[in-house]
């Protein structure tokens, strides 16, 4: 054993529920008094937390340059991360517990030097908060290496191509080509294979203290051979970090007659090794430093998990903590634990499923030579058996047991977390105090400070931090002002500690939640809904999530009615980005395709519903309409923060906005000359919307309602119709008799018994419209059908209350007004035209 | 997938010997390298059934073909499924290689390949039990003489695997007579008062077709007694033209379709056209999309091209173009007039429409969708 009689060595892999029955096995047979761990020693004051009943694993020591919270590292523990035993041990068994890695003052420090010298354009705040520490499953050595586990996807460190990893080095030479299965096999399942049965992991009083540490011997010794091989295997820090471990031991030594040490496998044979402790403080020297600060936060099984995109980990936290928390037969118990989620969700599973899923990957471990069954095989024999060969159910287990949904807790009284420290920088460089009175603000978007402020709000909202809440403004309605209701609750705090699982700071926080948001999110809405706070929140990192999986959402939505329901907001967003000045170019593309998914759609979903569905869908045939007037084309948004002009600027080429213009005209046509399997209130709002547009012409329109109110159509189909075309206000029957002329044509031909069943929609309809056109409509009706059916003449001469002839002159003194308001004129003609 | 170009060496006239004719060498070779434990009447351990399926390279230096190219795991479970005294159900679209897997799997195993019932909607409980010689049964009374066995039946006796092809084909109630096989492992005879009971080895692999329509659903006390294996399609593009464009060589041959050299681009684009609406994604895995209700297997890629290129030799110049295949995927795609012409409408517009050197296609497709 690489080991003296007073220090033990023990060389684990972070996260692997064997090495952490093993190292329990181990304290409880050597009984140190004093128990090293690997971690960052500004955390020795934080230990005693660990033993909080309160507090529950998943966690994560933090630390953080104090100034600067998006500087960042993260050591995770879970319940089954051999680091953590040896915490809770030294707690129950009130021995000291010290934590040995360099400290976080240094490497912070130089993780931010490697960053300046490294990334020259990426700047000393890397994109997103580093989660060094996230890495450790496989690489038994430098998880709190905040440099070496670089999980950031940019990570373009030149050094990582040239580092080996030890364990996949181990796991060659024993013939496997996966690392984690050969860990599986060599380490993990020979504990629990001899377990097998009686109540695991604690052997009995007194056990047999050689057997308990003979794997770490034997792991020693394999790590040995590899650093006398490859030498720091291109972990550059680690040097300084085992130097550092090195004085640390020996001062744990003078002060106690047993000590245990728990570090990576990897570092084992260089704390063994033999050196002067006045070479390991020559190496210590002169480091940089910054002010760091701790503290525990709650983890989830879902970021200890590699899938969750945070770099490096493990890929089946569940399946661990499984392995570690069965008292025996594990695989018998994780077939019954998948059978019991399957039956939950309505899958027909038996227990004789579980006992041939047991069979099945028992046999197939066996032919693949393996010990025991391992998560390959449970998960073959539960595809083959449970699922009837599909991956739909398996993806559930997949989800909620082999990841697992597991939140970690951290008792209150721990330390505040930075994302607390960083929101009360901003309040103070925001000049925004949070007072518990409730205080209305103004801002003023257009103002730094104020759009500053509106972007802090915005994006406190988004991690449910209620402080603000928009309110309507009063006086002018501008898109640059915002008002706010600011009220601080007590409550805050906890929704700020609660949010610190997000990110470090508000912003990246913020981003998280905002991906999260529309990654789980159940309805296309809920998606544009977050999409549309992420451009007053600012929340630029997260924008292409959101709208890639807005873009899945969109192409997988069968339901046009939910398609047309997200557009409007999705438009609103576009169009707020333009006058924000932020890039909305892909919102633009998304929204384009999912207007053209409409398009498509429209007509077929308005064809054989009843009234009621067709009313939902008149709404939204309106609001599309409106959405697909404002979208700008997706590479139009050219000079941020000009106002658009108000006409469509003509330019040559095929433009998407028009073109999109074009074929919703062709689909509200489609619609609006198409027979009786659409109703009559789509077919007339079609009508409407289309002559408001320009794009019918009067004459048109008098045909269609003419086929529409013609004596074949059912009285209330013909009502419905008309509700839906005069739904958009009725002036339109005061300027065109021959509309009206037509109504009262078909009204007078109702047959009495029919009458009362159109009655009430016409009185709808009719009530809808505003007071003075209502007895416009009726003086018309009155002066008799002879007078509205003439042929209107030009200026229609009989209307009363009115001249004969154009008034010239008067009419020129507003025509300026009327040209400006249209825009087809600027203030800067107008010097010009009045010498006309 | 099926490498059906490996060593056909059949020794007389047959068109189309069994795989155990085929390739006896290579399952001589591996019985005799084989050293690991057999369960009872296995012809090799389940790891050299394996190793015969997906090829290798033995201590003699035999070289053992893949007779399946394909996910490792999916040979795995179906081997240790059979070993484990579970039915194996093999499922895919078709082209999968369901039959070529299954007739391996019972070659290598218990060397006879031909234990086999063909499901169709017309398979009698005779297949699957037993029926009588009339003859005999007239002149002699009911016997054990008079009584035929059907394939299950004598695999069941002689400890053997049995192949029942398409059983979804197979009307419910007919299926069901396998659920006393699979669960008492005996198959009663309720004439002669006895019973023929499974003597170990015995096993059955039966082929699905998963997607299809008009098919008897299994019902769950049956689905119960299977292990089921979904045998995947082509993993890659690459593999899927290569199937289709051997295929349509071989087919174009036999209609006397004059060979052209510009198939490939036509037949990887439509092979492309139905990667993405069957997975639901596009290639380059940006864009999602809707996938329509038909199975769009290699199988119906492969008509679609031949019927194109009989529509180009026959109508048009001779050169296959994306009109002569747009009307033959529309028909592929649209099976539900409805819900599948709007997949497809989508599909052509928010996919095929911006998608550079495809305009032509485009073009040809709207011609024919509206």
């Amino acid at each position: 054993m690489s080991t003296t009689d007073d220090v033990l060595l023990l060389g684990v892999r972070h996260h692997g529920p064997g090495s952490a029955r093993a190292v329990r096995a181990a304290l409880d047979a050597y009984r140190p008094q004093a128990v090293l761990i690997e971690g960052p020693p500004e955390a020795d004051a934080l230990t005693a937390l660990a033993a909080d009943p309160a507090m529950r694993p998943p966690v994560a020591l933090l630390a953080h340059v104090v100034d600067d919270p998006a500087r960042a590292g993260f050591w995770p523990f879970a319940e089954f991360s051999p680091e953590w035993v040896a915490l809770r041990w030294a707690a129950k068994a009130g021995a000291e517990v010290r934590f040995i890695d360099l400290p976080a003052a240094h490497s912070l420090a130089l993780r931010s030097a490697d960053d300046e010298s490294g990334h020259p354009d990426g700047g000393a705040t890397p994109p997103a908060p580093a989660h060094p520490a996230d890495s450790p499953g496989d690489a038994p050595g430098p998880e709190p290496d905040p440099d070496a586990a670089a999980p950031t996807p940019d990570a373009g460190d030149p050094g990582a191509a040239a580092r080996i990893d030890p364990l996949a080095v181990l796991a060659r030479t024993a013939g496997y080509d996966d690392p984690e299965r050969w860990w599986e096999d060599a380490v993990e399942h020979r504990g629990s294979a001899g377990e097998e049965g009686a109540p695991g992991g604690e052997p009995g009083p007194g056990g047999d203290s050689a057997d308990a540490l003979a794997p770490f011997a034997a792991l020693a010794e394999a790590m040995g051979v590899i650093r006398q091989t490859y030498g720091d295997g291109g972990h550059t820090q680690d040097p300084l970090r085992e130097a550092h471990m090195r004085l640390r031991v020996r001062e744990a030594r003078r002060a106690h007659e047993r000590t245990a040490v728990v570090c990576g496998a990897w570092h084992v044979p260089a704390l063994a090794e033999k050196t002067t402790a006045t070479a390991d403080r020559a190496l210590l020297k002169g480091l940089p430093k910054v002010k760091v600060e701790t503290t525990w936060v709650p983890w989830t099984h879902r970021r200890l998990a590699r899938a969750s995109g945070y770099g490096a980990g493990i890929d089946s936290p569940g399946w661990y903590r499984h392995l570690f928390t069965a008292p025996d037969r594990p695989v018998t118990r994780w077939m019954t634990k998948v059978a019991g989620l399957l039956r939950e969700e309505d899958y027909p599973v038996s227990s004789a499923h579980v006992i041939e899923a047991v069979r099945l990957s028992d046999t197939l471990a066996a032919m693949r030579g393996r010990p025991l069954a391992g998560l390959a095989e449970t998960t073959d024999a539960v595809r083959a058996v449970m699922c009837d060969g599909s991956d739909v159910p398996l993806a559930l287990v997949q989800d909620r047991l082999v990841v697992g949904e597991v939140l970690g807790e951290v008792p209150p009284d721990a330390p505040a977390v930075p994302l607390a420290r960083d929101l009360a920088r901003e309040q103070r460089s925001l000049r925004l105090k949070p007072e518990a009175l409730e205080r209305e603000l103004e801002l003023d978007l257009r103002k730094d400070l104020d759009a500053a402020r509106s972007r802090l709000l915005h994006r406190l909202r988004m991690l449910h931090i209620g402080w603000g809440e928009p309110a309507r403004s009063r006086g002018s309605t501008g898109t640059f002002r915002e008002t706010w209701r600011l009220r601080w609750e007590p409550e805050a705090a906890i929704r700020i500690a609660e949010a610190g699982i997000w990110g470090t700071t508000v912003e990246s926080a913020a981003n998280a939640r905002a991906e999260d948001l529309a990654v789980h999110a159940t309805t296309l809405a809920d998606v544009t809904a977050v999409a549309e706070q992420c451009l007053p929140a600012g929340l630029a990192d997260a924008l292409p999530t959101v709208m890639r999986v807005l873009a899945d959402r969109a192409a997988l939505d069968a339901d046009v009615a939910h398609l047309a329901a997200a557009l409007p907001a999705l438009v609103r967003a576009v169009r707020y980005g333009d006058v924000r000045g932020t890039d909305s170019a892909a919102l633009g593309a998304v929204a384009h395709g999912l207007a053209r998914r409409v398009c498509v759609g429209f007509p077929a979903a308005c064809t054989g519903i009843d009234a009621d569905a067709a009313r939902v869908l008149r709404t939204h045939m309106e609001e599309v309409h409106r959405a697909v007037g404002l979208l700008p084309g997706p590479d139009a948004g050219g000079g941020p923060g000009t106002a658009p002009a108000p006409v469509p600027a003509q330019r040559p080429g095929p433009d998407p906005a028009r073109e999109l213009h074009d074929r919703w005209g062709a689909v509200l046509r489609t619609l609006a000359e198409r027979d009786e399997a659409i109703p009559g209130l789509l077919r007339g709002a079609a009508a409407r919307l289309l002559l408001d547009d320009g794009r019918l012409d009067a004459g048109e329109a008098a045909r269609l309602m003419g086929l529409a109110l013609s004596p074949g159509t059912a009285p209330t189909e013909a009502a419905a119709w008309i509700e839906g075309f005069l739904a958009g206000g009725g002036i339109l029957l005061v300027h065109d008799e021959r509309l009206l002329a037509l109504i009262d044509g078909w009204l007078a031909a109702v047959p009495a018994d029919s009458f009362t069943d159109v009655l009430p929609l016409l009185r709808r309809t009719f009530a809808e419209f505003e007071p003075g056109v209502r007895r416009g409509v009726g003086e018309l009706v009155r002066r008799g059908p002879a007078a509205a059916r003439r042929p209107p003449g030009p200026a229609d001469a009989g209307l009363p209350g009115f001249g004969t002839a154009l008034d010239r002159a008067r009419a020129d003194a507003a025509a300026h007004t009327a040209r400006l308001l249209l825009g087809t004129l600027t203030t800067t003609d107008l010097g010009e035209l009045g010498d006309d | 997938m099926s490498d059906s170009t490996s060593a056909a060496t059949g020794t007389e006239q047959t068109l189309r010997p069994h795989a155990e004719t085929a390739f006896a060498a290579e399952l001589a070779a591996l019985a005799a390298a084989d050293d690991r434990p057999r369960p009872a009447r296995w012809r090799m351990s389940p790891w050299a059934v394996a190793t015969y399926l997906l090829g290798g390279t033995l201590p003699d230096g035999t070289v053992v073909t893949p007779k399946y190219v394909g996910p490792r795991r999916i040979v795995e479970v179906a081997v240790t499924t059979l070993a484990t005294d579970r039915a194996l159900l093999l499922l895919g679209v078709p082209g999968t290689a369901k039959t070529w897997v299954s007739e391996h799997l019972a070659a290598a195993v218990s060397g006879d390949s031909t234990l086999l019932v063909q499901g169709t909607a017309g398979t009698p409980e005779e297949a699957i039990r037993y029926g009588w010689n009339y003859a005999q049964l007239l002149t002699h009374g009911p016997s054990r003489d008079a009584l035929v066995p059907s394939p299950v039946m004598r695999a069941m006796a002689e400890g053997r695997i049995a192949r029942v092809e398409e059983l979804t084909r197979i009307p419910a109630d007919v299926q069901d007579t396998l659920i006393t096989i699979l669960s008492e492992k005996t198959l009663p005879i309720p004439e002669l008062g006895t019973e023929t009971q499974a003597v170990r080895g015995f096993n059955l692999i039966a082929t699905a077709n998963d997607r299809d329509r008009g098919v008897n659903d299994l019902s769950s006390a049956l689905r119960r007694r299977f292990n089921t294996v979904v045998l995947p399609l082509p993993a890659t593009a690459e593999d899927e033209v290569d199937i289709v464009s051997r295929r349509v060589g071989q087919m174009g041959r036999g209609l006397d379709l004059p060979a052209a050299p510009q198939w490939a681009d036509e037949i990887r684009r439509v092979v492309t056209v139905f990667r993405e609406l069957r997975g639901g994604v596009t290639e380059d895995g940006r864009t999602k999309v809707k996938s329509p209700s038909g199975t769009l297997s290699t199988a119906e890629a492969i008509s679609v091209v031949t019927n194109g290129l009989a529509l180009a030799a026959h109508f048009g110049d001779g050169v296959l173009r994306a009109g002569d295949v747009a009307a033959g995927i529309l028909g592929a795609v649209v099976r539900d007039p409805a819900a599948d012409r709007l997949v497809w409408q989508e599909y052509l517009e928010t996919v095929v429409r911006e998608r550079d050197g495809w305009k032509d296609f485009y073009r040809a497709c709207r011609e024919v969708s509206v």
